[in-house]
């Protein structure tokens, strides 16, 4: 992948750079292990409880996935509505707001009162914190086709329906693959604190109980766990967005 | 045959003056816009006719009126004797903005109008296929227009205006943004196209050397509100090549209109 390389090869080295000192300092026994291990053993801890961490992740996994798709459907209906019907979004958009300055923290217990221990409130939290940039990123992405294009069509005897699909959906796609981007960033996390306050299996899981447990190399061990997985979905919400948009990576 | 009989259209800005003065906050004048007063012209089928006037005087507003974009305040507009007022799905249009889809290869951008009629995908392709290879364009038309200069977009619009199959291509200063260079190549090569196809042309431009080297026939309008200043029949003989814009007869067309807009 010699394209990465040329693209990344700088922060690679300062991570290798960051990793060294933290592995002397360590080792030199300036910080105790047990309050920040050595990167050689979280590396040792990852690989001894792969095991563990893979059936974890998966658990993960599973919730970010459907959560995920959860979010994209609803930003979508949502959008697509308040781009046909201005007083729907003269009445939603603000509701929309609103919802994202409801700290999850408050209310990731609250959906686990009242939806259990399963995996819907975990979906919830997915849901809740991935379709805000989704809804608002298209909502814009439609205000932002061009009115000129819109009424060339309309000058040609185009109907509502023909300009939705043929004009604004297209149009509002580079903005909508950049909220997804954004979401799916966040979807991860939304699921570990779903986990956190209550479930059986689960990154979110794992890290607590090692947590309590004081297993601090396992704790960093889902940390990266976490991180590449969260990347792993940027670069597939990535690779769509080049597939379904080959004229927006060509410019 | 498109007519235009006696189109007027005043835009009305800031008319919340009634309601205002109850609450005893300070009457607004509403802002007045006569845009187009009595504009009557009338454009035969396979003619091309230029509409000549100072900029921002009302001729994108009679655009829209045409496509049926916007109704008139009064007039009608008939199309083979037709009344058309109103109604949409008439006319193709051309801007100075190529309002190409980004999204699309230029094949496709090509077909929207036959897509848009529900003529079969496949069959549009090849209509548009044999038609890119006449306009020069057969090497693009898999590309997507951002890699085309600003000649062949322009080419491509047209393409795509010509397409739609419809009675009138309203052409709004098509060539505006292009350099000198490629806008008088562009008329050369709009020149061919017209005298092989025959399209009805109205052509909206303030440049009195293009809608002479273009036209049949021209309109002068006059500044804000609009109205027909004067119309003229361009003699020149066909085909016209680069060499015209330097006869005498040009020359004095060019003089008399040059009187007209600016007396």
């Amino acid at each position: 992948m010699p394209v990465i390389m040329r693209k990344y090869w700088a922060t690679a080295a300062f991570m290798l750079f960051l990793l060294c000192v933290w592995e002397i300092v360590v080792k030199l026994g300036i910080v105790p292990e047990y309050i920040l291990p050595a990167p050689s053993s979280i590396i040792k801890s990852i690989i001894d409880t792969s095991a563990l961490l893979w059936e974890h992740s998966l658990q993960t996994v599973r919730e970010v996935v459907l959560g995920f798709l959860l979010a994209v459907a609803l930003g979508i209906v949502l959008a697509v509505f308040m781009g046909i019907f201005p007083l729907v979004k003269q009445a939603l958009y603000p509701l929309v707001v609103i919802s994202q300055t409801i700290p999850i923290m408050a209310v990731a217990p609250l959906f686990i009162i009242w939806f259990g221990y399963g995996i819907l409130p975990k979906l919830l939290v997915v849901t809740l914190v991935c379709f805000f940039p989704i809804t608002v990123s298209l909502v814009e992405g439609f205000a932002a086709v061009d009115q000129d294009i819109i009424k060339l069509l309309q000058a040609m005897g185009a109907s509502r329906r023909q300009i939705l699909e043929k004009v604004s959906f297209p149009g509002a796609l580079p903005s909508f693959f950049a909220g997804l981007k954004i979401a799916v960033t966040y979807s991860v996390m939304g699921a570990v604190i779903g986990e956190w306050l209550g479930a059986s299996q689960g990154l979110g899981v794992y890290m607590t109980r090692s947590m309590n447990s004081f297993q601090t190399a396992q704790v960093f061990g889902s940390i990266v766990v976490i991180t590449v997985l969260s990347l792993a979905f940027f670069g597939l919400v990535n690779l769509v967005a080049r597939i379904v948009m080959p004229w927006y990576y060509q410019k | 045959m498109l007519e235009i009989h006696n189109l007027t259209k005043t835009y009305y800005l800031n008319t919340k003056t009634a309601e205002r003065t109850d609450e005893g906050a300070m009457p607004e004048t509403p802002t007045v816009l006569p845009t187009l007063d009595d504009i009557s012209l009338q454009v035969k089928r396979g003619e091309f006719v230029s509409i000549l006037g100072p900029s921002g005087c009302g001729k994108t507003t009679l655009f829209n009126l045409i496509s049926g974009l916007e109704k008139p305040d009064r007039g009608a507009i008939l199309l083979e004797g037709k009344d058309i007022t109103g109604e949409r799905g008439h006319v193709s249009y051309m801007l100075q903005k190529d309002l190409l889809f980004p999204w699309r290869t230029i094949l496709e951008n090509c077909i929207l109008g036959m897509e848009i009629q529900g003529i079969p995908r496949k069959k549009a392709r090849e209509k548009a296929r044999t038609l890119l290879a006449e306009f020069n364009l057969a090497a693009y038309e898999d590309r997507y227009p951002h890699v085309l200069s600003g000649g062949m977009r322009q080419r491509a619009a047209f393409l795509r205006t010509m397409l739609a199959n419809k009675e009138i291509l309203l052409l709004d200063e098509p060539f505006g943004a292009l350099d000198a260079y490629t806008k008088s190549e562009m008329h050369e090569w709009l020149m061919s196209i017209w005298s092989k196809y025959h399209p009805t042309i109205l052509f909206i431009t303030h440049d009195i050397e293009e809608a002479l080297f273009l036209s049949d026939r021209i309109y002068v309008l006059s500044a804000c509100p609009a109205k027909v200043k004067y119309s003229l029949t361009v003699a020149l003989p066909r085909p016209r090549k680069r060499h015209v814009l330097v006869s005498e007869e040009f020359i004095q067309l060019k003089k008399l209109l040059l009187q007209i807009l600016f007396e």
